[in-house]
């Protein structure tokens, strides 16, 4: 069995050698940046920054799932008729909508350290707890992320009219399936373009959770242009590999607004 | 299909009631219309009636079944709503097969009844359409053909012709009623256009703050109206009032005195007046006739025209009667030539006036043309 995993892992670092779209068989810096200070190896930053790149993207598309839900949630909350949960969501958004993402994310950096060690010596456990700058990064990143869909989504779901949950139980739709089948599908078509933006800016504010030590672009390119003191061209490599982002999340984004419209069509 | 009986029912919002104890019985493949002023509480009790609002008190029973404390989906109707609610990420085929997906038939099943539907309402050309790209008259029959395919003991209606038209609303009326007589199905109908009431409705009932005024055959509305607020409210334009005064009363007949009219005998039930009484009486605009087409027995009355619109087969005119500070509605049959300040004689058979208790707004009880006694 041990064996068959340690296959699989080779099989899986040579693939993703391969296709590494930086210091892969066919990545940009072997490509075009060798014998330079972005090539691959220990002559160049390139695989550092190519690390970078991958820690964004992976945080960025950890945080939208939990941000997602979250959000979600905190709109459902909102438009509650019990009154206790409509004022927690519109406390929840003021105060993540109103802090400064880096505060917020010193606060679950370092709160959330306070917090679960006073909580694990509370039973006995009095072992030195430290947070992954990836999870605080990606919880914080979270809240503020959710925070702003909540509004977005509550918008949408007020231009659904109510009459589309009243035909859903007419007909005999339980109050989940009309969620599921009536509501949410207008409801990602209404809220998707608020989303987008709010997809763009998480892709943006990764570059935040550099200050926690997460190996991200910005903190890559950072010491780049400290160590080779070539500070514009590497921070010129960043701004080249956030749009790259912007420009494939675009491309996505037209995917994804073309299949909700065909799916629409075909139903 | 199958009747509706809704008994003392009450629907209040905390300490503020909008229906005051609605009892109606609605008979198996009857088409009821529900009528009255806006924020009388018509569209509240349909959605009680569907299930979409609780009752306060009272109950609902479809069929012979206690319905009052189940889920719209469980009642056994279907709903057109006013702003027909159809899903717009879905094709009308999808939209029509939907609420049948959720129950256990066989796709061929589904497929039949969509079928039969769309074949019905004339709408098969539009199955793989979206309703963005449909006319407010094509969504209006898509939602009806929504409707159709669940097969449902009761039909319910709210506004549906409310966002078409005028030409479409009357086209769409006569389909509806087309509908009805097709499928025989028990259907109830709000509106707030009492045109639709009377031309569709097999009975009308008139709601007014919370209350029924009155629930009967359309023309039994309009030629005895129960009170004062039902004569108002049925026909078109509406009927005019003078207040008056009881100056004689006998047993089959009343004499009123009012100003501009002068004394009026009216036919009707005089045992629950008394002399001195204040009174209103009313006089619909199409019971008046120029005085050279009218009977001798008709009340004879004088009236100043103001101004009045011709619309080629019929003239409005407006003005008082002399004597008289109450604005009058007159409506004349063809083209009728009338200028500012024209003095017009006009006759009106009293058998065709109502009278009206000053306090409660009561109508004073009529005889049918079989001589049988309508009491309000």
């Amino acid at each position: 069995m041990s064996g068959l995993a340690s296959a699989l892992d080779a099989l899986w670092a040579f693939v993703s050698h391969i296709f590494d779209p930086f210091c892969g068989s066919v990545g940009v810096f072997s490509l075009f940046a060798n014998n330079t200070l972005l090539a691959c190896g220990d002559s160049g930053w390139g695989d550092e920054i190519g690390f970078g790149f991958k820690v964004t993207v992976t945080l960025a598309c950890a945080t939208l799932p939990i941000g997602l839900t979250i959000g979600f949630l905190i709109a459902l909350a909102a438009q509650s008729q019990e009154k206790p949960l409509r004022r927690a969501a519109a406390i929840y958004t003021t105060i993540f909508r109103g802090l400064p993402e880096l505060l917020t994310l010193f606060i679950v950096y370092y709160g959330l350290q306070i917090f679960l060690q006073a909580a694990l010596a509370a039973i006995g456990f009095q072992e030195r707890l430290e947070i992954n700058a990836f999870f605080a990064g990606m919880i914080a990143l979270a809240f503020v992320f959710s925070s702003y869909c909540a509004e977005v989504l509550q918008s949408a779901f007020k231009a659904i009219p109510n009459g589309q949950y009243e035909a859903g139980a007419a007909i005999g739709l339980s109050k989940t399936k009309t969620m599921l089948l009536v509501i949410l599908p207008q409801l990602i078509r209404i809220a998707l373009p608020g989303i987008v933006n709010l997809w763009m800016n998480l892709l943006k504010d990764t570059a935040l959770v550099s200050v926690v030590g997460l190996t991200d672009i910005i903190r890559q390119t950072g010491i780049a242009a400290r160590v080779t003191k070539e500070a514009f061209l590497f921070y010129l490599i960043a701004c080249a590999l956030y749009l790259v982002l912007a420009v494939l999340s675009s491309i996505a984004i037209g995917f994804i607004d073309r299949w909700t419209k065909r799916a629409g069509a075909s139903r | 299909m199958a009747g509706l009986t809704l008994q003392s029912v009450v629907k209040q919002y905390g300490a503020h009631p909008i229906l005051h104890g609605i009892d109606l019985a609605v008979n198996d493949g009857e088409f009821v219309v529900l009528v009255g002023p806006s924020g009388c509480g018509k569209s509240t009790l349909l959605r009680i009636i569907a299930g979409l609002e609780t009752t306060s008190k009272g109950q609902i029973v479809i069929g012979d079944e206690d319905v009052t404390h189940l889920q719209p989906g469980d009642r056994g109707i279907a709903m057109v709503f006013q702003s027909y609610a159809l899903y717009p990420h879905m094709t009308v085929r999808k939209n029509l097969s939907f609420g049948l997906e959720n129950l256990s038939l066989s796709k061929q099943e589904i497929d039949g009844k969509v079928a039969e539907a769309a074949r019905m309402l004339a709408i098969e050309p539009l199955l793989d359409r979206l309703p963005k790209q449909l006319s407010g008259g094509q969504r209006q029959r898509v939602a009806i053909g929504r409707a159709i395919v669940r097969d449902p003991k009761i039909f319910l209606f709210d506004e549906p012709l409310s966002n078409l038209d005028a030409a479409l609303r009357v086209q769409t009326r006569g389909e509806i009623s087309r509908l009805h007589k097709r499928l025989g199905a028990t259907m109830v109908y709000v509106t707030h256009d009492q045109i639709e009431a009377m031309t569709m409705a097999d009975r009308i009932a008139v709601l007014n703050g919370g209350n029924l005024e009155q629930f009967g055959a359309p023309l039994e509305l309009f030629d005895f109206p129960a009170n004062k607020f039902v004569a108002g409210f049925i026909g078109s334009p509406q009927m005019n009032f003078y207040e008056g005064t009881l100056r004689q009363v006998e047993a089959e007949k009343v004499t009123v005195e009012v100003a501009g009219l002068g004394l009026v005998a009216v036919p009707v039930d005089g045992s629950t007046a008394s002399v001195g009484q204040s009174v209103t009486l009313g006089i619909r605009p199409n019971h008046f006739h120029l005085r050279a087409q009218s009977p001798a027995s008709d009340h004879k009355i004088s009236f100043r025209a103001d101004y009045s619109e011709s619309v080629g087969t019929e003239t409005y005119v407006y003005g008082k009667i002399e004597g008289s500070d109450t604005s009058t509605i007159v409506h004349l049959s063809g083209h009728v030539a009338v200028d500012e300040n024209d003095l017009i004689e006009f006759g009106v058979t009293p058998a065709n006036i109502h009278i009206f208790h000053g306090e409660s707004g009561l109508s004073f009880a009529k005889r049918r043309a079989d001589g049988s006694l309508i009491a309000p």
